[in-house]
């Protein structure tokens, strides 16, 4: 089984190396393939300190408080997970695009939010959205709220109490939440071709951009940016079970 | 007594930042899925109807459904043993191995279809012979499945794994003892309680490869009648400008989806079981 996994990974590397390693640094100062990196990586960024802020409010919220709607909140936290990349793309398409609903709004502001930047946020904030909600909520839950309730009989304020005895009790699991934000975000192919177009230097990720090099039969930059994602993917797994180590041994 | 919120009387803080994410959620997720379901159902039930059952539609659909569900079978078989494995034994490289079933969280969908046609495509070795023997797997069917099989991979095993490790070996151990042979002792005592688990996992696996896009459509050639899935038919209207019919088809998809996860959900909830 763990040949099915790893013959895969092999073959790229050896795929994308064969034609020696001139093209890999040509590669590297192509100016399309740097853009789209650095593309990918900002989008991860903004991804992982909103969504990351977001989750753990949301995990609080969500674990820590009784409201009405409160179950209904949780079934639309999962909502991303059910909606296929594709149609992600187009449900964001529909409102800002032509005759969309907020197009007059935007008109107005003259902000272009389809095939732009703008868009491409908003795509990978929605598909990365559960992971660091999920995760740290799940550690709330088995924590419970002894140490908290503890920390309030002894006079904390709220904000206190969070920054002092939930947050560091949360850490693994927000950071294992995070990791999978990012990596979720960098492979974001779906969303992110249908609602950015995958524009050469303006909208083209690291993903698209291994997308339109195929497209355009440049089969050595496509599989040499597979191989950067691919590293920067077992890194990231590196990271991950760190973190769900740590966060085990923890609960 | 885990977990059990206190109920606390909101202050102020605290109501802001339920706001805050209720605000959240309805703005970046609800919204744009509305705006999905309205522009499906502009056109009345007809349109919608039409739409999903054009021939090409039809057959991606159909295409869809049986790949993700024979692939969800084979994990649940799969992705148990591996579970069991990983928690019944020690053996060097176990790490290793529960590191690569988190992989396909880590990689992004279009790498692992670019692994596939590098694997499998006409111009590698294993394309090659497998053409000259008669077997097609790029840019056929059992790429999808190969596809799949990856990417969906992780669900089983992440859902019976921490189920698996609360089950007290004395039980297994006590059937072997009354006489029963492994296979008894597996039937009787061991799989019944892993049974919502596996249940769960598969039909996560089922809804995670529903909507599988980055993979398939670099490595599956996205043949009409042949293999095109649902998702790169999707792709193939938004991008021809017919928003009307890939909204619908959504809907359709997203209804499936939907009532999976709730099926899902509703069975680790009879059970009572967290949720990794």
């Amino acid at each position: 089984m763990g040949v099915i996994l790893l013959l895969p990974l092999g073959a790229v590397i050896v795929r994308a190396l064969s034609g020696g390693v001139q093209p890999l640094i040509d590669a590297f100062h192509d100016a399309n393939a740097l853009h789209g990196l650095k593309l990918s990586v900002i989008l991860a960024a903004i991804a992982l300190v909103a969504n990351g802020i977001v989750g753990v409010g949301g995990a609080m919220v969500l674990i820590r408080h009784r409201f009405f709607g409160r179950r209904f909140l949780d079934t639309l936290i999962d909502l991303p997970l059910a909606v296929s990349p594709v149609m992600t793309g187009l449900a964001f398409l529909l409102i800002f695009g032509r005759g969309g609903w907020f197009e007059p709004l935007l008109d107005s502001i003259g902000w272009k939010v389809t095939f732009a930047f703008p868009g491409l946020v908003l795509a990978t904030l929605f598909v990365t959205f559960p992971f660091t909600l999920r995760e740290v909520g799940y550690v709330l839950e088995e924590l419970g709220t002894t140490e908290e309730e503890a920390a309030s009989t002894l006079g904390a304020s709220p904000w206190n109490t969070f920054r002092l005895v939930t947050l560091p009790n949360i850490r693994y699991g927000l950071g294992y939440g995070i990791i999978l934000t990012v990596a979720r975000s960098l492979g974001e192919f779906g969303a992110v071709l249908v609602l950015g177009g995958a524009i050469s230097g303006k909208t083209e990720t690291a993903t698209t951009f291994i997308y339109n090099a195929l497209e355009e039969r440049q089969e050595a930059a496509a599989y040499i940016m597979a191989l950067v994602l691919a590293v920067a993917s077992i890194l990231l797994l590196v990271g991950l079970e760190w973190m769900k180590h740590q966060r085990n041994k923890e609960l | 007594m885990n977990g059990t919120s206190v109920a606390v009387n909101p202050g102020r803080g605290s109501l802001a930042v339920r706001s805050g994410v209720i605000a959240y959620v309805a703005l970046l997720i609800v919204i744009p899925l509305m705006a999905l379901i309205a522009r499906g159902l502009t056109g009345g039930p007809s349109q919608l109807w039409a739409a999903i059952t054009a021939p090409v539609a039809l057959n991606a659909l159909t295409l869809t459904l049986w790949t993700a569900g024979i692939m969800s079978i084979i994990n649940a078989v799969m992705g148990t043993a591996t579970a069991w494995v990983l928690v019944r034994y020690r053996f060097p490289g176990r790490s290793i191995l529960s590191a690569l079933v988190d992989l396909p969280f880590a990689i992004p969908t279009l790498v692992t279809g670019v692994m596939l046609v590098i694997l499998f495509g006409p111009q590698s070795l294993m394309g090659k012979w497998l053409i000259g023997h008669g077997m097609k797997v790029a840019f056929a069917s059992p790429s999808i499945l190969l596809a799949l099989m990856f990417i969906s991979l992780p669900f089983v095993v992440r859902a019976v794994e921490p189920v698996l490790m609360e089950q007290d070996p004395a039980e297994e151990e006590a059937a072997r003892t009354l006489g029963a042979g492994p296979f008894t002792t597996f039937v009787r005592v061991l799989l019944p309680p892993i049974i919502p688990a596996i249940l769960s996992g598969t039909i996560q696996s089922f809804a995670r490869a529903l909507g599988e896009f980055g993979s398939i459509v670099v490595v599956s050639g996205n043949i009409p009648y042949r293999t095109l899935t649902s998702p790169v038919y999707l792709f193939g209207e938004i991008e021809s400008g017919r928003s009307d019919t890939a909204a619908a088809v959504s809907i359709l998809l997203l209804l499936i989806a939907l009532i999976s996860n709730f099926a899902a959900r509703g069975v680790l909830r009879l059970v009572g079981v967290n949720r990794a």
